[in-house]
């Protein structure tokens, strides 16, 4: 199964169209959607606009590919379940996002295993065509690295024990 | 009597049943119990709510309690229900006052020692309603913005008790931000 999803905030009616014009041209049943508050009615694919994150985390573990936008959720997903992952970033000219943050997590994240970024819709159509033998990055933690867990926890500890005054000389030594 | 006027004891059991035992030796009517820090932590659904998820366990000694805008998630840490609030972005001024509402309800009706957020804007708006009350506050970027910090994470910069980005980079630019370490 081929399972796409755009998030639940904003529709991204380039990426549906594309896998689902690429699954008519190639006769797969396979593929399902999550397509948000979209307007595109997809001909070929199985869609809904929004499921509960444990249900659709089942999805995600079914799956043997994902293709979504370049939201974090999905491309941290990918990397914990060991999933390849096809990515296709919103464009704010086009106004698919409020602004170009999904380009710079793309260009950040394209070089990581198992990720596999498009840079348009045809790109999307030629990596679905090679998703049969693609492969995944290996599965990561469900944590974030150890060291970082540390020093929020430090962090938190020690200024639970701080007082105002020096919480005010930081913040005045800060700016 | 206020939080920081009583003894301090860390969050270790034995040492807090240490030090407990000392107060009861010295004074026997005063009897005191470790105390744990209480955190409201907000993220949105999506990947904001899994970047939270990722960092949670750096709470595992505080009392958690969890909010965020998708239905029915499971607390990473800690056994409360998530408590869910409406969704609201700068395209969504209306859903973004509701939300507003819905969490000064609940950091007035819960008054957590901390408050803590991975975004994206109803976990700005926490951190500042937690400001009015005189609550700390850690905010932490999604590790989406590598090339500047989100316009939430800019609007809480100033407020926040500490405010991480999740690339270097960017840390060495803002006196502001201070970079722990990466989600993934």
């Amino acid at each position: 199964m081929i399972l796409v999803s755009v998030g639940t905030q904003l529709p991204f009616d380039r990426l549906i169209k594309a896998v689902d014009v690429w699954a008519l041209e190639r006769g797969r049943d396979d593929v399902v959607a999550q397509v948000g508050p979209s307007d595109y009615l997809p001909k070929a694919i199985d869609y809904f606009p929004f499921m509960e994150h444990e249900r659709f985390f089942a999805l995600q573990s079914r799956c043997a590919v994902m293709v979504s936008h370049a939201g974090m959720g999905s491309i941290i997903t990918a990397m914990e379940l060991g999933k390849p992952l096809i990515i296709l970033a919103r464009d704010h000219l086009r106004h698919e996002h409020r602004n170009a943050h999904q380009e710079d997590t793309l260009r950040q994240f394209a070089g990581y295993p198992g990720i596999h970024a498009a840079r348009d819709e045809d790109e999307v159509m030629e990596l679905l065509d090679r998703s049969a033998t693609m492969t995944a990055g290996p599965q990561i933690d469900t944590s974030a690295p150890r060291e970082f867990i540390d020093r929020l926890a430090e962090y938190v500890e020690q200024d639970m024990r701080r007082g105002r005054r020096s919480r005010l000389l930081d913040l005045l030594r800060r700016r | 009597m206020s939080r920081s006027a009583l003894p301090k004891i860390g969050h270790d059991p034995e040492q807090a049943l240490h030090a407990g035992a000392r107060v009861a030796l010295s004074e026997p009517q005063v009897v005191t119990l470790p105390v744990r820090t209480r955190v409201l932590l907000i993220a949105s659904g999506g990947g904001h709510w899994i970047e939270l998820t990722r960092l949670a366990e750096a709470f595992r000694n505080c009392q958690c309690e969890f909010v965020s805008t998708a239905p029915n998630l499971v607390a990473p840490v800690g056994d409360r229900p998530v408590v869910k609030v409406t969704d609201g972005s700068r395209d969504t001024t209306w859903a973004l006052v509701r939300s507003f509402f819905q969490l000064w309800r609940i950091i007035r009706s819960r008054r957590p020692d901390l408050v803590v957020s991975t975004g994206a804007a109803p976990g700005a708006l926490a951190l500042y309603i937690a400001k009015l009350h005189g609550i700390r506050t850690i905010w932490i970027d999604s590790v989406a913005n590598s090339d500047e910090l989100s316009l939430s994470g800019r609007a809480v910069r100033n407020v926040a008790d500490l405010c991480l980005t999740q690339w270097p980079h960017l840390a060495s630019r803002d006196r502001r931000l201070r970079y722990f370490g990466r989600v993934l």
